[in-house]
């Protein structure tokens, strides 16, 4: 067992956990945040997709105690659902899920896609998603969700280290 | 829990995470876990003890000079692909870079990883033996055509790390890949340089380990020209043939990549230092 301490989307969560544990698993199990989703567990459809210091990774692909004493941002972080992020709003419009399991992974993606400043065309974008996939929406929504925050939003997918 | 259990460290020194690996012969290095970690949950390895390299500052950081572009083993892809001075350097390995994955990947996989793995259908390995790198390590330099060895096997020794790896600054460089639409990983790819080691043409995912294409490397040492490649062909004998790919399409892709490798090689030379006046 490990003593395991992230900030997570601004609380601090200290739990003893197995040294095996993945950080996908620390924030369902351990922190009781099931937003983010377990897909394949084998680093290829996005579903598990969180920030950790400002970086989109795959947290079924990371242990939780490699991350220790770091930030993670996961979708619960983002908004509420009384007050969504844009990025949260601009999947509403446009209709950019359909079952959902995709969705908090794609939403966090295009966060980081839109404060790297690739969001540039569509075709940039869906070469951004390559490690996302969805089942159900065709992606057409998803691209056109994330162009429209790069252009009406972008600051609001700035990440808490990013200069202003 | 998918991943069998395992000591997880995270040594502060170099010294204290040697001293670790050589506490335990099942003892492994972790660097950005792209590659271990799904192989532990297919238990194709069990570790006992995974000793986390992030915070060794002998394997962080990128320096540039005149001569040379020198990058730490646990340089994330996102930083290789973005660094402004690996991009004016060593615009092909940039570039490389950008193409490894996808972008959570990239955040997290190292380019020390990737060339102790050796995969031969990883992308760096022909980066490096193409520019003719230096692989320094915990014991000695290695050069890039002493290092990797074989299918999965490189020149390291138990208990060995790489630390830093550094490339010459080339004259003229371009790479190209056929990836594996599904995958990402390369089918096969050829890495074309000039610069103070002469030309190199390295050859990757065609076959079990990556090697140098020493036909292209004499039509081109002369005569640094599309013109000089052509009839260039590559003998399929000894190359990998699997599903998505016969060893003769293969040696095929080999000479066309090469030929398309030169034209960016030709098209986008890197940024050269001006001596000051
Ligand atoms: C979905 C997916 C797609 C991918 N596509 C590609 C692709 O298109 N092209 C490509 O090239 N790669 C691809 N990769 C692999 C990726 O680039 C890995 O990041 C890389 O191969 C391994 O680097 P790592 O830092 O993650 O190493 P780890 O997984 O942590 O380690 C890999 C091995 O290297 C050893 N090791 C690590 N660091 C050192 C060191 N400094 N010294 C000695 N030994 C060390 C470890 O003990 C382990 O045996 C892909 C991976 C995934 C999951
Ligand atoms: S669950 Fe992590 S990539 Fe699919
Ligand atoms: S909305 Fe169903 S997988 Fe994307």
């Amino acid at each position: 067992m490990i003593e395991v301490t992230i900030a997570v989307n601004g609380i601090e969560q200290r739990h003893q956990v197995e040294d095996r544990t993945l950080l996908v698993e620390f924030l369902r199990d351990q922190c009781g945040l099931t937003g983010t989703n377990i897909g394949c567990d084998t680093t290829q459809c996005g579903c598990c997709t969180v920030h950790v210091d400002g970086r989109a990774i795959k947290s079924c692909t990371l242990f939780a105690a490699q991350v220790d004493g770091a930030e993670v941002v996961t979708i619960e972080g983002l908004g509420q659902p009384e007050n969504l992020h844009p990025m949260q709003a601009a999947f509403r419009r446009h209709h950019a899920l359909q079952c959902g399991y995709c969705t908090s992974g794609m939403i966090m993606q295009g966060v980081d896609i839109v404060r790297r400043g690739r969001a540039v065309d569509e075709a940039t974008i869906r070469h951004e998603l390559e490690g996302n996939f969805c089942r159900c929406t065709g992606y057409q929504g998803i691209v056109e969700a994330i162009a429209e925050v790069a252009r009406t939003a972008p600051e609001s997918c700035k990440a808490s280290g990013d200069a202003a | 829990m998918s991943v069998p259990d395992f000591a997880y460290r995270r040594p502060a020194t170099l010294a204290e995470a040697l001293d670790l690996l050589r506490s335990d012969p099942e003892a492994r290095a972790l660097a950005g876990g792209q590659t271990l970690i799904p192989a532990l949950k297919q238990r194709m390895t069990r570790p006992s003890i995974l000793v986390d390299l992030q915070s060794i500052p002998e394997m962080r950081g990128i320096e540039v000079d005149a001569d040379r572009v020198s990058i730490g083993a646990m340089t994330p892809h996102a930083v290789t692909a973005t660094d402004p001075r690996i991009r004016a350097a060593i615009p092909a390995l940039a570039a490389m870079a950008a193409r490894v994955s996808h972008p959570q990947v990239r955040n997290l996989g190292t380019m020390g990883g990737s060339i102790a793995n050796n995969d031969p259908a990883a992308d760096y390995p022909a980066a490096v033996l193409g520019l003719g790198a230096e692989i320094e390590t915990t014991r000695r330099r290695i050069a890039a055509d002493d290092f990797f060895l074989g299918l999965f096997t490189t020149a390291l020794e138990p208990g060995e790390l790489v630390l830093r790896i550094h490339f010459p600054r080339p004259d003229n460089c371009g790479y190209v890949k056929f990836a594996n639409p599904a995958s990402g990983y390369v089918t096969t790819g050829a890495f074309v340089a000039r610069g103070p080691a002469g030309v190199r043409v390295a050859i990757n995912g065609a076959g079990p380990v990556v090697f140098r294409f020493t036909d292209a490397e004499a039509r081109l040492a002369g005569d640094f020209t599309p013109a000089a490649l052509d009839g260039l062909s590559l003998p399929a004998a000894g190359l990998n043939s699997d599903i998505h790919a016969s060893a003769a399409y293969r040696a095929r892709l080999a000479a066309v990549g090469t030929r398309r490798a030169l034209a960016i090689a030709l098209a986008q030379p890197p940024e050269q230092i001006k001596e000051s006046a």
